[in-house]
Formats: structure tokens, sequence, C-alpha cells
């Protein structure tokens, strides 16, 4: 696989929540099995992710919450990618999510949701068997 | 074994190799041990056994001395808990000021005996509920809190003079200090009456939990001015909470948790004394808060150890004359990172282990964590089975009736020893680099903890550390607990409110005591009383932090290496 066809994640943190070691580890993983992976930083609004992904034309976002504003930031993503154009983005996410809450983040279009106990290779096959390069050249 | 003078001796090394030799040569051979290596959860290697050898040229006299006497090994009350158990102190905050209070009312009647506030993160992060970026966050991991409208519902019918009362709020707490004195002036208690704790510890929000709001020289400022503030005015109120708790929830080893919270403390002693203040005046209000993790003697070393070292460190390297200045006190709270949502029952047994840690390692209060934290703020249910849990701990397992009952083992005063030294080593790195500001400034701790936590998650990863539920003894079906849900009104409510207040609240006073706050803020001088003033005004917290901001600058972390 040469680098062009290499699948880009951007893995992010949005709003104030500031947990930031599973986004690291799953950032650091991701990159270690061979993604191209962009890191936000925290303290990003769903916008600047969006535009971020945009810009550095990534075929996934994976985005970390722990701050229980799911629901909100989730759905407010998916909302944004599909106004630019960009739906084929996948989007997936890990966090502290109640099991009730995933039909409906499912149903906004995130992929997957993995919750605490998810290990760094389940997470890898997942993004291998389900993000593919979206870029034509 | 022979006595010699009465008193107990000691095997001697060849009566050691001769045990080697003839038993254990043959068991090893008949029965290989489980895994090559041992390890605590940290990654540091045990021995098979501990005997008088791993003490040569210990002496009991300087590596503990006695309870309530340095170097405080043995803890820091010379009857430890026969005189007075660990304050139980469960952290509870959720929704709107309401819910919280109702909470609290619940949790002293079942026989807490202290408070301990939890904020949303808008408030921890100095934002009125309303701000763009609160959105989905008012109210779901603590307690929103905009203006004094609110602290005045959540202390309602709680009288300050009585209880003690610990707020976990950090880059914002001269601001919550000062709602807290707001409150008391209402209800007419003295502020010198005034007993609890603000977590105030900013440093470990840039290495750690990274919920801060200015760069760190304007932070540590307003940390000395509220030193001064309390030492003045407030001699029972703990004006700093120096925690490792929430660097150990980073990833961090306990040897790291140790090392990274004693420095920091180093830092604010530092940073007072450069503010003129003198060290015996403050010292003895600085408190700690550390992490009671799953191995159990490490977490009790950890604890024994940073009594030793703090007190080694206001001793000779501040000269401190006050006895009460050497003692590091301490909450403990057991590791939220540890809980597991799968079987989630399972996290019961953990957290009592990790108490009892706490409690051989001689806390001077504590939070048990509830079984569902992994998954959401803790039911009535689930709270109050943790206070239970300590409440096992402290009146039927016995283990109060002595002091520091693991002294003396060959084992737990060696791990003991290195954990110090341990932690020794890392603050000599710090002090190299020109103290813990320059050390975070250069992501120093950052590093170190990303590194270990990635370590570990390898190694959960490839099963050759484990988490029962997780990557042993595994089942299908998740076992579903009760969760406590924090609706969308409380969304609502709250934003309501707080226009409401903002609509209320004497114009021009509210904008004169803004002004005034940013004139202090542009010259030296204590900050506390503009703060307080502006909190009379009803200034809301997000307007007091902009305020401030305009002034000091907004922290930005540097490009965070993966």
């Amino acid at each position: 696989m040469n680098t062009a066809t290499r699948v880009r994640l951007l893995v992010g943190k949005v709003g104030l929540d500031g947990h930031d070691r599973g986004a690291k580890i799953i950032a650091r993983a991701l990159r270690d099995a061979g993604f191209e992976v962009i890191y936000t930083g925290l303290h990003q609004t769903p916008e600047m992710v969006v535009a971020a992904a945009l810009q550095e034309d990534v075929d996934g976002i994976g985005l970390s919450i722990l701050s229980g504003a799911h629901n909100t930031i989730f759905p407010k993503i998916t909302r944004l990618l599909q106004e630019k154009g960009s739906a084929d983005i996948v989007v997936f996410g890990g966090g502290i999510v109640p099991e009730e809450d995933l039909p409906g983040l499912l149903r906004a279009g995130v992929k997957a949701i993995f919750t605490p106990g998810t290990t760094t290779r389940q997470v890898i096959d997942w993004v291998r068997a389900n993000v593919t390069p979206r870029r034509r050249a | 074994m022979k006595s010699r003078g009465g008193r107990p001796t000691t095997l001697r090394r060849s009566e050691r190799r001769e045990w080697e030799e003839r038993v254990l040569r043959p068991a090893l051979a008949a029965r290989p041990e489980l895994r090559p290596d041992f390890t605590t959860v940290s990654d540091l290697p045990i021995e098979r056994l501990y005997t008088a050898e791993d003490l040569e040229g210990w002496e009991a006299t300087a590596k503990l001395g006695f309870p309530g006497e340095p170097p405080y090994t043995r803890g820091v009350h010379p009857t430890m808990y026969r005189g007075r158990l660990w304050t139980m102190r469960q952290f509870a905050g959720f929704g709107t000021a309401e819910d919280t209070n109702r909470r609290f009312r619940y949790l002293l009647e079942h026989g807490q005996t202290g408070l301990s506030v939890a904020f949303d993160l808008p408030t921890l992060m100095g934002r009125d509920s309303d701000d763009p970026l609160a959105e989905g966050e008012v109210g779901r991991e603590g307690v929103a809190v905009a203006t004094l409208a609110d602290m005045e519902i959540l202390f309602r019918g709680i009288p300050l003079g009585k209880v003690s009362t610990s707020m976990t709020i950090n880059a914002p707490a001269a601001v919550f200090l000062a709602l807290y004195l707001a409150v008391a002036e209402q209800q007419r208690v003295p502020f010198a009456a005034l007993e609890g704790t603000i977590q105030n510890d900013i440093l470990k929000e840039y290495i750690a939990q990274k919920e801060w709001i200015y760069p760190p020289i304007p932070s540590l400022r307003l940390i000395t001015d509220m030193i001064a503030f309390c030492t003045e005015r407030m001699p029972k109120w703990n004006t700093i909470s120096i925690s490792g708790y929430h660097i150990r929830e980073a990833g961090s080893t306990a040897a790291q948790e140790l090392a990274f919270t004693l420095a920091d403390g180093i830092g604010y002693v530092q940073a007072a004394l450069d503010a003129g203040l003198r060290v015996d005046d403050f010292a003895p209000r600085l408190s700690f808060f550390f992490n009671a993790h799953n191995d159990f003697f490490e977490e009790i070393a950890k604890l024994r150890a940073a009594r030793r070292l703090w007190a080694s460190i206001m001793r000779d390297r501040f000269q401190a004359q006050d006895p009460r200045s050497w003692m590091l006190r301490t909450h403990v709270q057991t590791a939220g990172c540890s809980l597991t949502a799968q079987q989630p029952y399972n996290n019961v047994v953990r957290v009592t282990l990790q108490a009892l840690a706490a409690v051989l390692g001689g806390t001077q209060s504590l939070h048990a964590n509830a079984l569902d934290e992994t998954l959401a703020l803790p039911t009535e249910d689930s709270a109050r089975l943790a206070l239970r849990t300590q409440q096992i701990i402290a009146e039927e397992s016995g283990v109060t009736n002595t002091i520091d009952p693991l002294a003396g083992s060959y084992f737990v005063e060696s791990l003991t020893d290195r954990l110090e030294k341990a932690a020794l080593d890392y603050i000599q790195r710090i002090d190299a680099m020109g103290g813990i500001v320059a050390a975070i400034e250069a992501g120093f701790p950052q590093r170190e903890i990303a590194e270990a936590s990635y370590r570990y998650q390898r190694q959960v990863d490839a099963g050759e550390k484990t988490v029962v539920g997780v990557n042993r003894h595994v089942e299908g079906d998740t076992l579903k607990v009760p969760l406590l849900k924090i609706g969308k009104d409380v969304e609502r409510a709250q934003v309501e409110r707080l226009r409401r207040t903002r609509a209320g609240r004497d114009a021009g006073r509210h904008a004169q005591a803004l002004q005034a706050l940013e004139a202090a803020a542009r010259r030296p001088g204590n900050l506390m009383p503009p703060i307080l003033d502006a909190i009379r005004a009803y200034a809301s917290v997000g307007e007091i932090c902009g305020t401030l901001k305009t002034v000091f600058g907004a922290y930005r972390e540097g490009t965070v290496q993966l």
C-alpha cells in the first residue's frame, strides 16, 4: 500500500473535557498500527474538528468524550459533515457512554462507540475493517 | 532462631542460602512459578521473598520514628484511628444546585462527616452555564455554579460553621473561595470558623487534568494571594490540596504520582516564599490528595513514603521550624481509572481493597468510589454502598485497632524506601530543569505520564497485566446497573437562573466591581478582596475569570507529542 492510499485519521477532544489519556493512547496505537493520525489537542469545538478534518482530508474522525456531552457533540459533528458534503468521513468514538445512548448515536450517523474496557487492538481492527481511503487521485 | 539478650534476631544470610538450596530449589524444579517476573501495577519488580537482608542499614528511628513525630512514616497523629477515624468524605455534585443540595443533605443524614463538592466542567473551566463551549456539559460531571445565587442554593440549610467542606476546583479557585465566604457572610458565620479545603492545585492541571484558564505565573499569583488571605483570616482552612490523584488517573505510575505531587508541593512553597510569606505561617495548612490504585502494598508504601519525604523536604530544604509544617496530611480517593464497565459489581471489591490500602497507608480522609462511576455519576444507592464500604472497614474489620500495622514488614519497608528513592530521583531531575514550572513548560511530566499510560495499556492488551472481567474471566453479557440520568432540563433551568440573576442584579455595582478587579489585577496586591466584592455584586464566575483573563492571558498547551 503506498502512502497515497493510507488511511488518514483525526483523533479529537471536543468541549471542555480534559480527560485525554484515552485519546492519546488511541492516537498512538493507531499510528503504531500504520495509520496516519492527526491529534487535535484539547478543547476543540465541533466546528474546529470538522474544519480540521476537511483541511487534512481525513477518512475518519475518532472522538473521545468522557464529559457526558456525547449526545450533544456527536450529532453536531455528523450534521456539520453532512452540511459540508463530507458525510462519507467515518465518525467513531469512545468514552463514558451509557449503553442506552448507543442507538441514538448510531442513528445520528456515528459508526461505532467503544466503551471502557475496549482494547487498542479492537479499535485498530475495527478501523481496518470500516475506514477506507476516500480520496481520489 | 537464637535469641540474644531478649531482642528478636534476624535470619543470617547463610541461613537463607541454605533454605534456597534445600527447600526452594526442589520446589521450583517440581513446580515453576506462574510467571518469570512479578511486578506491581506500576511495573516495579517484586522479589520472591523479602528478609532482613533487604533492610540492611535500615534504622527504625530515622525511617519510622513514632506516630505524630517526624518523619511521620507511621502517621501524623499520635493515636491515629484509635483517637479519630478518617473523615468519610464522598465527593458529590450533579445537575443543578437544588439537586446537589438534596444529595448533600442525604449523605449527611447517612453519617457522612464532611461535604465534598464536584462541579461541572464549565464551572471548573471558569465558564458560565450559557457559554457556547458549555453546551451539553452543564450539570453532567458535577453541579453547575455560575453566581452567588447558585451557591446560596447549594448550601441552603447546611450550617457552614458546623460542616467541613471540600471544593474540587482549581483554575477558578479564588472565585469559589469568595463564593463560599459570601454564603458564610449571609449565614453570619465568621471566616475564621470555616473548615474545609479548596483543591486550588493548578500545576497538576497543566500536568494531568487539563482544566486551566491562565498561564502558570499569574495562576501562581492567585494561589499565593489565597494562601496569604487564608493564613490571615481563615486559620482552619486548607488552602490547597496538592493532588496526585489526577496524575495517577492520567496514567502515571505510583512513583510518578508521588514524585510529581511533591514536586508541585515544592513549587507552591517556593512561590509563597517568593511572595514574601513565612514558611511556618502557611505550610501547616497545605494538604495533599493521593490516589489509591489496585496494587495494595505499593499504595500503602506510597503514602508512607510521601509523609517521610515531605517531612524532609519541609525541614531540610525549606528550613521550616514548626512540626506542623512537616506533616503531610492527605485525602485519598480510590482509583476511578481502575473501575470497569464490564461486570460492574466487581468494582465494589476493587474499591474495598483500595480503600483498605488508603487506611493502612494512614490517610486523614477518604472517598470510596461507587461501583457505577465508570459509567455515570453515582446513583443514591451506589453512593450509599461506597460510604458503607468505608464504614465496614472502619467499624468491623479491626484494622483501626493499632497504628501503622505494617511497619517493620521487610517487604513494606523496602517498598517504602524504593518509592521514596524513585520520587527523590524525579525531584532532582525537575530541580535540574529549573523547577516544576519549567519542567511543565518543557512537557516533561506530561511525557513521562503518557509513556507510562501507553505502556500499561499495551500490557493490558497483551494480557501481561490482568484486569478481571476485561482480559481475564470475561463474560459475554454485561450486567446492567441502574444509572443516574441528567436530563436536558438541567441545562435549561440553570441557564434560565443565570439570566434572571444577571437581570436582577445592581448593574452599576456589578460593573464597578469588575472594573476594580481588573485594575487590581494590573498591580501588585491581594486579589481576594476585589474578587469577593465582585461575587457580592453577583458577578458570574465567567465574568470574573474573563476579566482576569484580559489581564493574565489564556494558557495554551504546546503541541502534544504522541
